[in-house]
């Protein structure tokens, strides 16, 4: 059976020019990049053209890179790093209330250490808005943490407007790009962001690796000690293959971002025009525009979640849902709640993420397969119009 | 997340429900559920001479609500009246050889709505008589 993977946002494939980057890493050049001979030379240099690639992708320095083992440990690393460090300026966090659980838990535990978190609510569409940030801000706030898009419904973030005002305030702001490097444009400089974390293997790059950018200047201190690895900021020998790998992805991916963007919005738009119009009962969650280019999360009335990832699994698409039925916890995504989704229109809800191998005729094959699917939960439903 | 795995008795009624639908004028009707939860069930049933002749069922819910609702009335078709007040949530879950823990208790709700269906057979044939 055919078998098409529309569920990027969870995670990519490797590309084959990543993996070709990062084999001699495990074999011949396996030397530690903390050594001073011919071995440690070659992975240090690989750990270094890496910190530039990446440096590249986000229009940063080198400098202010630092590799870490993934998404989740970038945002750990930011937050803590820059609320541990800056306590006694001040113990007041500002985030969204749609954040990654990596960026929520993290604020979270830092309330046990005395902090104190506003979690802003966000629009219909997943839109902060920056008058809710401003109105946030009080003489305690030493930083806000809002993420660039969302991973589950895809809105973007007026980042620019919330890191001028960050600026002005003089607070620091971290993102979580995640979902967004290597996807879209990101340029730290005019976006005024002083932390970025992010993730290799949502950008066709290895899982366990990561990096976060911080902007020269900030205070920060580490949260892993050790040997001092990373100027001090992330002790733990190097994972100098995923960083191999982090690096070549990075570099591909800007290479192929104008014109893959391109391709991933017009695939987008073909499938939420083919489903909108023939599957009675959907709508798009998120924003309309402001949105990743691979991104789609709809809800289909009267069927759940759960069920139709199964019957689309069976035809041979990955995908995902906000169903409670389909979580541990058996809670409705916290997102979905956030833009004011009822439960039982959670229950419903599709969150279809695009990718490279991703071809219009996957598209049109997975639009049917998605009319199929609902119309056969749908004719055995308990639930029907009124 | 193996918890959270159906085994392959429950994908066979999850993806080939027996008896779904709805039966006209049903001689007992039982729904449970509700839509906040994630998980409705409806039952249908038709009794010939204190059996249950006929059963159909309707479900809006997860893999395990309709697999359980498939099940449920897989069991209790030809059994009589009483013996299909004896079908438990647990039966139903043993006879599809297990269900992932967390779904034990909120989807599994077939036999509940099956109870219903069936007193609601006995209250008309009540209801009948006086």
């Amino acid at each position: 059976m055919k078998r098409i993977y529309m569920d990027h946002a969870a995670t990519t494939p490797l590309a084959p020019e990543v993996l070709e980057a990062m084999i001699p890493y495990f074999s011949q050049r396996y030397g530690n990049p903390s050594s001073l001979h011919s071995f440690g030379r070659e992975a240090r240099e690989a750990v270094e053209e890496a910190r530039a690639e990446v440096a590249a992708l986000l229009n940063a320095e080198p400098s202010e890179i630092y590799f870490t083992s993934g998404g989740t440990e970038s945002d750990n690393l930011a937050i803590k790093g820059i609320a541990r460090r800056n306590r006694k300026k001040g113990r007041h966090i500002i985030t969204s209330s749609i954040e990654h659980p990596a960026v929520l838990e993290v604020c979270k535990a830092l309330t046990r250490e005395g902090f104190e978190v506003t979690y802003l609510p966000v629009t219909k569409e997943g839109l902060v808005e920056v008058g809710a940030v401003e109105e946030a801000v009080c003489e305690d706030t030493i930083l806000i943490s809002i993420m660039h898009a969302n991973n589950e419904i895809g809105t973007i973030q007026p980042l620019e407007e919330i890191g001028r005002l960050a600026r002005e305030k003089e607070i620091y702001f971290h993102t979580d790009g995640v979902q967004t490097a290597g996807k879209i444009p990101v340029d730290v400089r005019s976006l005024g962001i002083d932390a970025f974390s992010i993730s290799a293997h949502k950008l066709y790059g290895p899982k366990g690796a990561g990096a976060l950018f911080i902007r020269k200047g900030v205070r920060i201190e580490s949260i892993q000690q050790g040997g001092g690895h990373e100027r001090g900021m992330r002790s733990g020998t190097e994972n100098v293959p995923g960083i191999a790998g982090l690096g070549a992805a990075a570099r591909i991916a800007k290479e192929n971002m104008a014109e893959e963007s391109e391709r991933m919005r017009s695939l987008r738009d073909r499938m939420s025009g083919w489903v909108l119009k023939n599957i009675e009962g959907s709508w798009l969650n998120g924003h309309p525009d402001k949105r990743l280019p691979s991104n789609l999360n709809f809800s289909f009335r009267y069927i759940e979640g759960e069920s139709l990832l199964l019957h689309l699994d069976a035809l041979g698409i990955a995908a995902s849902t906000g169903s409670a039925c389909s979580s541990k916890k058996l809670a409705a995504s916290h997102v979905l709640s956030a833009i004011g989704l009822s439960p039982v229109d959670s229950h419903g809800s599709l969150r279809i993420t695009l990718g490279m191998s991703n071809t219009e005729e996957d598209v049109d094959y997975a639009c049917r397969a998605i009319f199929d699917s609902v119309k056969r939960l749908r004719e055995m439903s308990a639930m029907r119009p009124e | 997340m193996s918890q959270q795995e159906y085994n392959e008795k429950v994908m066979d009624h999850f993806m080939n429900p027996r008896n779904v639908g709805m039966i006209e004028d049903p001689d007992g009707y039982g729904k449970v559920g509700n839509p906040t939860c994630g998980d409705v069930m409806e039952i249908f049933i038709r009794v010939k001479d204190d059996k249950i002749e006929d059963i159909k069922f309707r479900t809006f819910g997860c893999g395990a609500a309709i697999a359980t609702s498939s099940m449920t009335t897989e069991m209790a078709v030809g059994k009589t009246v009483e013996e299909g007040m004896k079908i438990t949530r647990e039966d139903v879950a043993g006879e599809l050889g297990g269900l992932p823990p967390n779904k034990m208790h909120c989807s599994n709700l077939a036999a509940d709505a099956l109870h219903m269906a069936l007193e609601d057979y006995r209250r008309k044939i009540a209801d009948k008589k006086t």
